[in-house]
């Protein structure tokens, strides 16, 4: 059994856009594939992932840790860590050119400017010996050319736009001296500052506490609207996506196993492991009993197992899991389901979701 | 800030009585000044007399340091026992050495923290085997050998400079034994330089400053190494203090009259009070050094405040 059966199925049903699939997509991701090279073994991080957005579009990509959401991500943006970290196969078309056959210069005049990234952990990834204006203002100066006093205007500028108070006087401080929330708005102020055409989010808000999460999103949200930037947001905060995302990406094990709307995945999910996830959400209304969890933990990506890569966890698992790579079946128009067993999958919301 | 400074000023006050007044201890107490100073003849009674009593020596340990160091407020230092004041032997020797610390210093930041970023970004390479087995060598190598090898190679065999410098060493004469005086904290300084660089390539940080597009000199020196430094600025100053007196082998194989050279020649000759007054300079040296690089670790750093 090798992925390659697999990766063919995928390529055919990518899921249009809704409002008509005219329009080229800002960023189109080809059957990628990124591997590890480690001493224990080649760890398969991404196996053909297919995804695509378009301005103004959010796409969120949901999964555990380990599912290759961030990698694929990393690829995308040319940060890979290389070695261990290779892309074996795929493309990644932005504004309908492949970055990957690009040349490191040009690439890094993308990096930034019209692709910019915003980190998880804001403490870790601003630079804690530059002040946050130099950080902001570096932007501008390396792609722009502008000088130190005039980046250091522009830092102001974007430190206002994205609501920290008494920037002025904040711009000449380092990024230890900003609380939780305010470094998570120096991070998107830095993606933003040269209005990139694409954002990715790796986990925006997971380092925050919940009040402050609302609030960057919220900010997050609205600055996409302004600016109709394409936004990949990932996360696996399934709250977090209902409120913002237009379309899901569910990714394990390196791959795809569901993309849809946002709001048919929350009604009836086409694929077991969607369906955990949802059920693993803490219920207001069922307070008291013991929260579901999906069973075992994520495979270990130097051994992925045979068939589908869910199989071991899986509550409806058949044979034929065991064996066969199910391919991404097309559940309608705009969805699509890695699972052998998506129809009933589906038809089971009907009834009260009870297998905890 | 300030206060800061004001704290650690007053705190060396106590470590400079204690240090000085053990050197004082132990020059004083170990042997007697005044028969060295005849060497093998036994010294008319005397005359010994005199000399004690103009010297000072015919009063208790305790008072015979206050004495020192009520002199040295006023400047005096004494008199060393050729007859010049200690002061004017000071005068001579510390620019030399200090010429020969700043060479030293200079080649243990542009080599050694040259080697350390391109050992450091190339872990397990051949280059960074190559350098780190090249450390190890210097590191156990004792510097009267390099010392004289070098001096052999460069000095006479390939005669690129002079293999003994001349009394008013100027800082072309002084690039070889600088370098030689450097080679082993140059060492220190790759290692220490690697290792600080290796770790933080993957940090955060950097994978964010890769993010926004910078050019990867720009990702290297201003993220990465500016980081990166904070451990070996502090080696670095700490060293000042030990090059400047630890010149002693250095300024030997290259016949430099400086510190070491001053100090080796005092301590030969029961010489008490140019030991003193030098080592007296030196612990001042050392922890100025040390406050200064308390000081730059707070800029490089600017986590670090001092109230």
């Amino acid at each position: 059994m090798s992925t390659s059966g697999a990766t063919d199925a995928v390529m055919a049903p990518e899921p249009e856009p809704p409002g008509g699939g005219e329009e080229r997509p800002l960023l189109d991701v080809r059957n990628l594939h990124v591997e590890f090279r480690t001493r224990e073994g080649i760890a398969k991080a991404v196996n053909g992932v297919n995804y695509s957005v378009h301005a103004g579009e959010t796409l969120a990509v949901l999964g555990e840790s380990g599912s290759g959401k961030s990698v694929t991500a990393q690829a995308v943006m040319g940060i890979l860590d290389s070695p261990p970290g290779f892309i074996t196969q795929g493309e990644v078309v932005f504004q309908g050119r492949d970055l990957l056959r690009m040349g490191g210069e040009e690439r890094r005049k993308i990096r930034g400017a019209r692709m910019a990234m915003i980190f998880q952990d804001a403490l870790s990834s601003l630079n804690p010996v530059l002040s946050v204006g130099e950080q902001l203002g570096e932007m501008f100066r390396v792609h722009q050319g502008l000088s130190r006093k005039e980046a250091r205007a522009k830092a102001i500028e974007l430190m206002e736009r994205v609501r920290i108070p008494a920037a002025r006087e904040r711009v000449k401080q380092y990024p230890h001296q900003f609380s939780g929330g305010m470094r998570q708005r120096v991070m998107i102020a830095m993606a933003m500052a040269l209005e990139p055409e694409l954002i990715i989010a790796d986990e925006p808000t997971t380092a925050l506490d919940v009040t402050v999460q609302a609030q960057v999103m919220d900010l997050l949200a609205e600055l996409q609207r302004e600016y109709n930037m394409g936004l990949i947001l990932i996360t696996h905060d399934l709250g977090v996506v209902a409120d913002v995302a237009d379309k899901i990406a569910v990714m394990y094990a390196g791959r795809i196993v569901e993309s849809s709307p946002v709001h048919d995945i929350y009604r009836a999910p086409a694929h077991p492991y969607t369906r955990g996830l949802l059920d693993s959400i803490p219920r207001v209304d069922l307070k008291g009993q013991e929260l579901y969890a999906i069973k075992g933990l994520p495979p270990n990506l130097l051994h992925i197992p045979p068939g589908c890569a869910f199989n071991p966890r899986c509550p409806r698992a058949q044979e034929v899991c065991r064996t066969d790579v199910p391919p991404l079946y097309r559940v309608n128009q705009e969805r699509a389901s890695a699972c052998h067993f998506w129809k009933e999958t589906l038809d089971d919301d009907s009834a009260p979701s009870g297998d905890a | 800030m300030g206060r800061y400074v004001i704290r650690r000023l007053l705190q060396m006050i106590p470590v400079f009585i204690g240090s000085t007044f053990l050197i004082f201890f132990m020059v004083y107490a170990l042997g007697d000044p005044v028969a060295a100073l005849f060497g093998d003849r036994a010294p008319d009674p005397a005359t010994a007399q005199q000399i004690r009593h103009d010297l000072y020596l015919d009063h208790s340990l305790g008072a015979q340091y206050l004495h020192y160091m009520k002199n040295i407020f006023i400047g005096d230092f004494g008199t060393a026992f050729n007859g010049e004041s200690v002061t004017s032997l000071m005068g001579s020797a510390f620019p030399v050495t200090i010429r020969l610390t700043i060479v030293a210093i200079i080649f243990e930041i542009i080599i050694g923290i040259a080697l350390g970023v391109v050992t450091g970004m190339r872990r397990g390479k051949p280059v960074d085997t190559g350098v780190l087995l090249l450390t190890l060598v210097v590191i156990s190598v004792p510097t009267f050998v390099t010392g004289y090898v070098l001096q052999y190679v460069f000095g006479v065999r390939l005669k690129w400079t002079a293999p003994s410098v001349s009394p008013s060493a100027p800082f072309n004469e002084l690039i070889l034994p600088g370098l030689v005086l450097a080679l082993v904290s140059l060492a220190y300084v790759t290692r220490l330089t690697r290792t600080s660089i290796a770790e933080n390539t993957r940090a955060d940080y950097v994978r964010t400053a890769v993010a926004k597009g910078l050019p990867r000199h720009r990702v290297i020196i201003r993220h990465l190494l500016r980081n990166s430094l904070i451990p070996v600025v502090t080696f670095i100053g700490t060293d000042i203090g030990a090059l400047m007196g630890g010149a002693i082998v250095t300024e030997r194989i290259f016949n430099i009259h400086g510190v070491g050279f001053q100090l080796y020649q005092g301590i030969l000759r029961n010489n008490a009070p140019t030991v003193v007054g030098f080592v007296t300079v030196l612990v001042l040296v050392f922890l100025l050094a040390n406050l200064l690089v308390d000081l730059l670790y707070a800029v490089l750093d600017p986590r670090i405040r001092y109230a």
